[in-house]
């Protein structure tokens, strides 16, 4: 399907009166209903699970690094230590409401694996990654010709944890590829804002810093 | 055995031993035959009592009770002098005002296993039949029948529901039992350094033990107490064993390393040439002068046995289903007892479960002993669990 002839609906974030949390949580916080069960994979400091349970959603998380499980845990957030790419398969199906998946999937081994399993064990998963279409992505490339490093994304290429980039483009053809339903997508520019306007996808893979999918099941 | 004299000279009299066995320092609960307990292996098992000790004030609605389950060669005594030893209590480093099971927020129970010498009936207690100690004819014992024990000790302190199960090791395999047998009863649940089973190595360790026991000539069939007797070198040796099993290679290596005890040279002779042969000749010496041989062996057989999910089918997962208990797991890096794996075994039948679990694996050189060390990342993770599982059930 081409791509400009998707429109999805952008997301609206309440404004962050604390200024204690990302914008792009609140924006993640905002698609789940309270109530909700939410696996977060890949929760690192477990800053999201403290938003989602502050609205009175039941969350849970999973953390591959030991440092980051036990700041978890020691905020009273149920957290455990492990692997997105081996300890998905621990969990049964339909266990979650939403399960997601905040920049990590770059850094998976097997992201069209982890993603299908996203959207077993959870009736919607919500992904953001970092999008390698991002016009100073391209720029670096095309005129420095070296791998390019953002504000957001420092590392060098022999030391980055991301192993796996794409571009949102690429993202919505694996979602195609395997059948998932895009219920709402949002691009966030360099500072987590949403863009407003509704522009075609090239546009949004040109000026996006990073996406945002919630995923269903077709 | 000359090289083993230096652990059979006991300072604690056995008299000291056995009179602590039948009348304890710390509170009892009697339980007489009109409330037997039953045990796994098919009996009703009466009278009996349960020494424990308490630490804090219970709250008017009873909701900030918290169990602490002890290890194997532990007691009740977590936060006051041993009146064996003298020394401190074995977990004070976490039981306290303002430590993270803070007194001053909590009313912590912990009570002496059912099979135990320090007060609870245990074989080294009277057998009020013979008007001797029950020695082997005293049943044997399980890890769910320790719990049921638990329970009814419970039930006379008028405590329906636990805010929180806390143990390690042993006491780590009854916390689980307790989320098991009685998930209605435990809001939350701390199982540390533990396992949802015994492994066939830990088995292993634990027949050796006993068979050092058994091998002792002063053992006489369990009957050690009629001849005035302990078989002192045989349970020495059995410590001496488990001990190793509780620290690390790496944790031995930074103590001790191949360094020499009070000599330069080596004497080629069978003598306490290193300083680890020392330490843990010094480990079997003062343990033999607390611990009832009998008693180790009954204890570590009731671990032997452990398993949960034998009980369900062998499927871990049924033994927690629907339940609504808070976990947190914890395990050590270098515990090769009970190493992480078993942990996250139990982690994903409990995540199978829709259980709300946090797991925790702490980096720490110190073994299976890290437990009950000063390990500051434990006890935040301890504290954290704690304060937030008070919240949720609307303590202050």
């Amino acid at each position: 399907m081409a791509l400009q002839e998707q429109i999805l609906p952008l997301g609206g974030i309440a404004p962050d009166r604390t200024g204690k949390y990302r914008t792009d949580h609140l924006l993640v916080a905002e698609m789940i209903p309270a109530g909700s069960r939410v696996l977060d994979v890949g929760c690192g400091d477990g800053d999201l699970l403290q938003l989602l349970e502050s609205r009175g959603i039941d969350g849970r998380g999973i953390e591959l690094s030991r440092e980051g499980v036990n700041r978890c845990v020691a905020k009273g957030l149920a957290v455990v230590q492990g692997d997105a790419d081996t300890d998905l398969v621990n969990y049964p199906d339909d266990a979650f409401d939403y399960v997601i998946l905040s920049q990590t999937l770059q850094a998976t081994r097997q992201p069209k694996v982890v993603l299908e399993n996203l959207l077993r064990i959870g009736h919607r998963a919500i992904v953001s990654f970092p999008n390698f279409g991002y016009w100073k992505m391209r720029l670096q490339l095309l005129i420095g010709g070296h791998m390019p490093r953002t504000e957001n994304l420092p590392a060098t290429w022999y030391d980055t944890a991301n192993i796996h980039f794409c571009t949102i483009k690429d993202f919505i053809e694996l979602c195609d590829a395997i059948h998932v339903r895009m219920e709402r997508a949002v691009a966030l520019d360099l500072y987590g804002r949403p863009l407003r306007l509704r522009l075609p996808w090239w546009v949004w893979n040109l000026f996006g810093e990073q996406g945002v999918f919630l995923l269903s099941r077709k | 055995m000359t090289h083993l004299q230096s652990v059979s000279s006991p300072s604690i009299h056995s008299e000291d031993r056995a009179h602590e066995a039948d009348h304890p320092t710390s509170p009892v609960a009697k339980f007489g035959p009109e409330q037997p307990l039953m045990l796994d292996c098919g009996i009703d098992f009466a009278p009996f009592q349960i020494a424990y000790q308490t630490y804090g004030e219970l709250n008017a609605d009873r909701s900030n009770a918290i169990l602490i389950c002890h290890a194997l060669t532990l007691d009740q005594h977590v936060a006051n002098v041993h009146p064996l030893t003298g020394k401190a209590g074995w977990w004070e480093i976490m039981v306290g005002p303002g430590r993270p099971l803070d007194t001053d927020s909590y009313f912590i129970i912990c009570s002496n296993v059912i099979g135990g010498c320090m007060g609870s009936t245990g074989p080294a207690s009277t057998n009020p039949a013979t008007g001797k100690a029950w020695g082997l004819d005293f049943p044997l014992i399980t890890i769910p029948d320790m719990v049921r024990a638990q329970a009814m000790l419970l039930d006379r302190l008028g405590i329906e529901a636990l805010l929180c199960v806390i143990g390690g090791s042993m006491g780590g395999m009854q916390v689980l039992q307790w989320t098991a047998a009685y998930p209605e009863r435990v809001f939350s649940a701390l199982p540390v350094a533990c396992s949802t089973r015994h492994s066939a190595q830990n088995i292993a360790f634990h027949e050796l033990g006993r068979q050092a026991v058994m091998a002792d000539p002063d053992w006489h069939h369990g009957r050690y107490f009629e001849c005035s007797t302990h078989p002192h070198r045989g349970l020495a040796v059995a410590r001496m064993a488990g001990h190793i099993t509780y620290l690390s290679d790496a944790a031995l290596h930074r103590k001790f390393g191949r360094r020499m005890q009070d000599r330069d040279l080596p004497t080629f002779s069978f003598d306490a040439d290193f300083q680890v042969e020392s330490y843990l000749r010094y480990q079997g010496s003062s343990f033999v002068e607390r611990f009832d041989a009998n008693s180790y062996l009954y204890l570590t057989r009731a671990m032997d046995y452990f398993d949960i999910a034998a009980d369900h089918n062998g499927v871990l997962a049924e033994a927690f289903r629907g339940i609504k208990t808070r976990f947190c797991v914890v395990s050590f890096t270098s515990d090769w007892l009970f190493p992480t794996s078993e942990s996250r075994a139990l982690v994903h039948a409990l995540n199978a479960s829709s259980a709300r679990v946090s797991f925790a694996e702490i980096e720490t050189d110190r073994g299976h002993d890290a437990f009950l060390l000063d390990v500051p990342e434990f006890f935040d993770i301890a504290r954290a669990f704690l304060q937030s599982a008070g919240k949720a059930r609307g303590l202050g």
